[in-house]
């Protein structure tokens, strides 16, 4: 129905603009350079047509310019040339370099200069709030994710344990490891995809404990150090450390090249980005259930973990005529009905709480619990989805998760580096080339200098 | 020896224009920038150059980090240089045996220089992979040691080396073959007369008689291991695990691309071109005596 | 010269025969070679081989254990996927605008200017000489960025001469014409100044009739590079339509490592990506080893 009379609106203007007489190659174009693969690159695209058919003035180009890293670089490169893209899209690590950059148009401004209402109130907070700078949006969420616990239920039966209870704390995860190694489920307990973004970054945040000081780099950026060599990071790379050398872990790489440890049934369980369900639904031939990121306990409290993933960003320096469109596209972007689809086809999370209340008196949840335990770790909510009812009014339901200043995002600058020393410094610990102490001693020594130069350079 | 020239007054001027011009615009102009950069600080996006003298070049060489890449350059170039230059002379001498089929060895042999060091790195990260990869699947066999390069410094060190000579053995086949077929057959079979066997034979007259080939393959073989093999590295360890397998050039370039950090990646560039230009100039002054004695 | 060459390789055969046939032939020494060569040409195919079989089965085939080794039912789906989700045709289409470009205005620049050099005695000629050679080895890793305000400042960005001349900057074919040229005996230049022939004419009826092993060779090289490069072409290129084709392969390996990587599809898009240059090599392998063989000396 909707589809219907969105096609007879396109009709009509369509019609109007031959009455007007308006040639139609007149549209203007807008660049958006991205760096989507596969799957995701074609939802995009998707995305990107949808919008240029629901209107006749703006035509969104997207064009992939390699993996993050190179995107960014390669809108660096043409803001120097005084021909950037109107829009970018950069990762999660980036963003304090955004920040600082002077370069951007910040969304909350774009909207706001344009007259086009956006319920900012209505996005879910720990997305947002990494974004955020003086109480201003800064990018438009875009992809984001969280880290979540993926487990193999075929391997679970095959050890005696319960296939729907995956295990809540790492002391389980290590009493579930050695049962399935020694049943012959598996030849590894568990490994991990993104290491410093799962095991770090989120195990800080979920744990309440800082990652970097000045409130983890909100607080400014002299004089920002990293903290992550104190007792829990020493205690949880060095427990991984210790189990790298029984399987109980298994370390797999970088980014996703963990993935088919996981996929071939070799690892029993995964820590990896929520954004996987979708590539693990088409993939991974077992029975396989996900649960919330494993803990420690006390005396540590259980706080919301963060996410990861990207935003668009406008860029200055194109005419000021086009920004509308900009504009236009992001608010395309942000209804509550692309978020729904994007979620569904991605896998990526739904970003205002309007598209997730949609999803879930759609039955989403309960028909995806899988798609839940993100959100429900984000929010802090109770991990199974509720039972949502259309027209009858659940009860609202109690937080499990404190959300506090440690798991509500990190702002630092050079994070593309800290990330690249942190995990080289985890492999030198499991290959045993280094202790735990001694490894993340130097990381946090790397680091800090890192920072140091990111304040210099920035310095006013 | 006194060579015929031509007498022209502008002719050779317009001759070398083009060459000059694309030198100039595209090698000149971009290395005195890199001299520029390299004693600024500067925000990725611009704006502003902060004059800090020499401390991106203190920077770097006072950290073991850079000494690190330096290291893994050495190794790594050393590694592809040995591989492909040994099984490449091997290979052709057996192939310059008298022996039918020499011109289907030879294509067999040669092919794999025209594959991009990007593709066969994606080759070969699935054939090393530790999850699908056919090698480590058999070496399971064989032993229980775990050929994963994710972890291990020297596997994926032994992959990108792997990879990068296998682009490039073919290269070398064809210059040694051509080498070896170049020695009259008459020298090798004279010594043969004398009694020598086919070993000693192949070190004592072949070996010596083809060590200019040897020369200019081991040069060109170590700056294409330097300098051409970005893309394997990029394709398949990002520099990893650890900075097992961060040459130079990789990390010049993440650290300017990926970390933005312009300036030590300019001081970088500076160092690169120092040490290139030098080899160059010895190449140079060794091939140039090589052809006029 | 260069006939002097054919000659010789036309000869040697015929020694071969002979020496053959009036030596007793040891069968198990030629065996052993050919078992030895075979097993070479086993080991240097077999990445390329496998790649092939990957690039023939459907994903659960490719991740199975015990890997299979045979090629499975798959080719012309996964060739079907692989150009249609890359946009092979246009891939394709760039890469050889570009890889035959840097070739030819390479090989083209390089002769005019190592002639110059060679056969003129001009002021700045020493000049002139080292500032072409100090670029010998200098690759573009080095001076990237800055090569690239430069395009951008003549607004080469996203074109093919944006593509392909700074590639041509490097003295490596200057180098090896001018090696060439000075074994070139000094009678040729002497008789055709007798005739009374310029420059310009000794140049295109003398000169470059004997350099076409030397420009063959060349073109192979060249054109493997132009085609090869990765860094370049995945920077300047702004839109779809301009990407060559070993960018354009990237598109098919998921980096973020959301996806699982369909590697059927990679190794069909590599395949497509390399046959070019391969065959090339293959067919143009006669001029190709010997013009390498003459440059070198």
């Amino acid at each position: 129905m909707e589809a219907f009379s969105r096609r007879w609106t396109a009709l009509a203007v369509a019609v109007g603009v031959l009455l007007i007489g308006m040639p139609a190659q007149a549209k203007t174009e807008i660049h958006f350079w991205h760096a989507m693969t596969g799957q995701l690159g074609t939802s995009l695209e998707a995305q990107a047509k949808q919008f240029n058919e629901s209107q006749g003035e703006y035509e969104v180009k997207p064009l992939r310019k390699g993996n993050y890293a190179q995107t960014l670089t390669a809108a660096i490169a043409a803001y120097r040339q005084k021909n950037p893209p109107h829009i970018v899209q950069v990762f999660e690590v980036g963003t304090q370099t955004m920040l600082m950059s002077g370069a951007v148009y910040p969304v909350y401004d774009l909207m706001k200069h344009y007259e086009i209402p956006v319920k900012w109130n209505d996005f879910i907070k720990p997305v947002v709030g990494y974004y955020t700078k003086d109480g201003k949006l800064y990018s438009m969420p875009y992809n984001s994710s969280t880290p979540i616990f993926y487990y193999n239920k075929d391997a679970f039966k095959k050890a005696g344990l319960a296939p729907d209870k995956p295990p809540k704390t790492w002391k389980d995860v290590e009493a579930y490891a050695k049962k399935i190694l020694a049943a012959g489920a598996a030849k590894c307990g568990f490994s991990t995809g993104w290491p410093s973004w799962t095991m770090v970054e989120n195990m800080h945040a979920t744990h309440d404990q800082p990652f970097a000081s000045k409130n983890n780099g909100f607080g400014g950026v002299e004089g920002v150090e990293l903290l992550v060599n104190r007792a829990f990071g020493q205690k949880h790379i060095g427990q991984l450390a210790a189990w790298q050398k029984d399987n109980v872990y298994s370390y797999g790489g970088r980014g996703g090249a963990a993935d088919p440890k996981f996929v071939n049934g070799d690892c029993a369980m995964y820590v990896q980005s929520s954004a996987l369900i979708g590539g693990f639904t088409r993939g991974v031939k077992f029975d396989w259930g996900t649960g919330e990121l494993p803990h420690w306990g006390a005396p540590y409290r259980k706080a919301t973990s963060i996410i990861g993933g990207a935003t668009l960003w406008v860029l200055k320096g194109k005419p000021e005529a086009e920004y509308r469109g900009v504009a236009r596209f992001l608010e395309f972007l942000a209804k509550p009905e692309q978020q729904m689809w994007w979620h569904v086809n991605t896998g990526y999370l739904a970003i205002s709480n309007t598209a997730v209340r949609n999803l879930e008196q759609g039955y989403h949840f309960v028909r995806n619990p899988k798609q839940y335990t993100a959100f429900a770790q984000l929010t802090g909510l109770p991990p199974t989805p509720p039972a949502a009812m259309a027209g009858k009014k659940a009860a609202p339901a109690k937080a499990e998760r404190v959300a506090t200043a440690n798991s509500s995002g990190l702002r630092l600058g050079n994070f593309v580096q800290i990330r690249d020393v942190i995990e080289s410094e985890m492999e030198n610990i499991f290959a045993g080339k280094k202790s735990a102490k001694q490894g993340l001693d130097d990381a946090v020594a790397k680091s800090n200098a890192l920072l140091k130069d990111f304040a210099a350079t920035y310095k006013q | 020896m006194r060579r015929t020239v031509f007498a022209n007054r502008w002719l050779p001027y317009l001759l070398v224009l083009p060459q000059v011009l694309v030198t100039v615009v595209f090698f000149f102009w971009p290395a005195a920038k890199s001299f520029y950069l390299s004693v600024f600080k500067s925000p990725p996006f611009g704006g502003r150059d902060i004059f800090v003298g020499l401390d991106n070049f203190t920077a770097l060489l006072t950290t073991s980090d850079y000494y690190d890449s330096v290291v893994s350059s050495f190794v790594f170039a050393g590694g592809v240089t040995g591989l492909s230059v040994v099984g490449g002379l091997v290979v052709a001498a057996l192939a310059n045996q008298k022996i039918r089929g020499l011109t289907l060895y030879r294509t067999a042999l040669l092919w794999p220089y025209g594959i991009a060091p990007a593709i066969a790195g994606i080759i070969f990260l699935f054939i090393f992979h530790p999850a699908y990869g056919i090698l480590p699947y058999f070496f399971s066999f064989v032993t229980a040691y775990e050929f994963n390069w994710l972890l291990r410094g020297w596997i994926a060190m032994a992959l990108v080396i792997t990879a990068t000579a296998w682009t490039h053995l073919g290269y070398n086949i064809a210059f040694f073959l051509a080498g070896l077929q170049a020695i009259p057959t008459s020298v090798v079979e004279a010594a043969s007369v004398d009694g020598a066997g086919p070993v000693r034979r192949f070190t004592a007259i072949v070996l010596p008689l083809i060590s200019p080939v040897t020369f200019y393959l081991v040069v060109v073989n170590m700056v294409f291991a330097f300098f051409g093999s970005f893309g394997v590295i990029h394709a398949v360890t990002l520099g990893g695990p650890g900075h097992a397998t961060e040459i130079m050039v990789y990390k010049l370039w993440k650290d300017g691309f990926i970390g933005l950090d312009l300036g030590s990646s300019a001081a970088q560039s500076v160092i690169l071109m120092a040490v290139v230009i030098g080899l160059t100039v010895l190449q140079f002054r060794f091939a140039e005596k090589k052809v006029t004695y | 010269m260069s006939t002097l060459a054919r000659e010789d390789a036309l000869a040697r055969p015929a020694q071969m025969v002979v020496a053959e046939r009036r030596r007793r032939p040891f069968p198990w020494g030629a065996l052993t070679v050919h078992g030895l060569l075979l097993v070479a040409v086993a080991v240097i195919a077999f990445p390329l081989y496998y790649a092939f079989v990957i690039s023939t089965q459907e994903v659960s085939e490719v991740i199975q254990k015990p890997p299979r080794l045979l090629p499975s039912a798959h080719l012309v789906e996964n060739y079907y996927e692989a150009w249609q989700r890359s946009g092979m045709g246009r891939l394709l289409l760039n890469s050889t605008i570009v890889a035959v470009g840097v070739a030819v205005g390479k090989i083209s620049i390089s002769i005019l200017s190592a002639f110059a050099i060679v056969y003129f005695r001009f002021r700045g000629r020493q000049f002139v000489f080292w500032m072409i050679f100090v670029t010998l080895m200098l690759p573009i890793p080095v001076r990237i960025l800055p090569t690239y305000e430069v395009i951008g400042n003549l607004g080469w960005l996203n074109t093919y001469a944006g593509l392909t001349v700074p590639l041509m900057a490097s003295a490596t074919a200057t180098f090896l014409f001018r090696q060439f040229y000075l074994t070139m005996p000094n009678e040729l230049a002497e008789a055709a100044q007798l005739d009374g022939a310029g420059p310009m004419r000794f140049l295109w009826s003398i000169l470059l009739p004997l350099s076409w092993a030397n420009i063959a060779a060349l073109f192979v090289v060249l054109f493997i590079y132009g085609w090869n490069e990765y860094f370049w072409p995945l920077l300047i290129t702004n839109t779809e339509e301009m990407r060559t084709v070993v960018i354009g392969l990237e598109s098919l390996i998921p980096r973020s490592g959301t996806e699982l990587p369909t590697w059927n599809y990679i190794m069909a898009g590599a395949m497509m990506a390399l046959l070019p240059p391969v065959a090339v090599i293959l067919f143009m392998q006669r001029w190709f080893v010997r013009g390498l063989i003459e440059s070198e000396k």
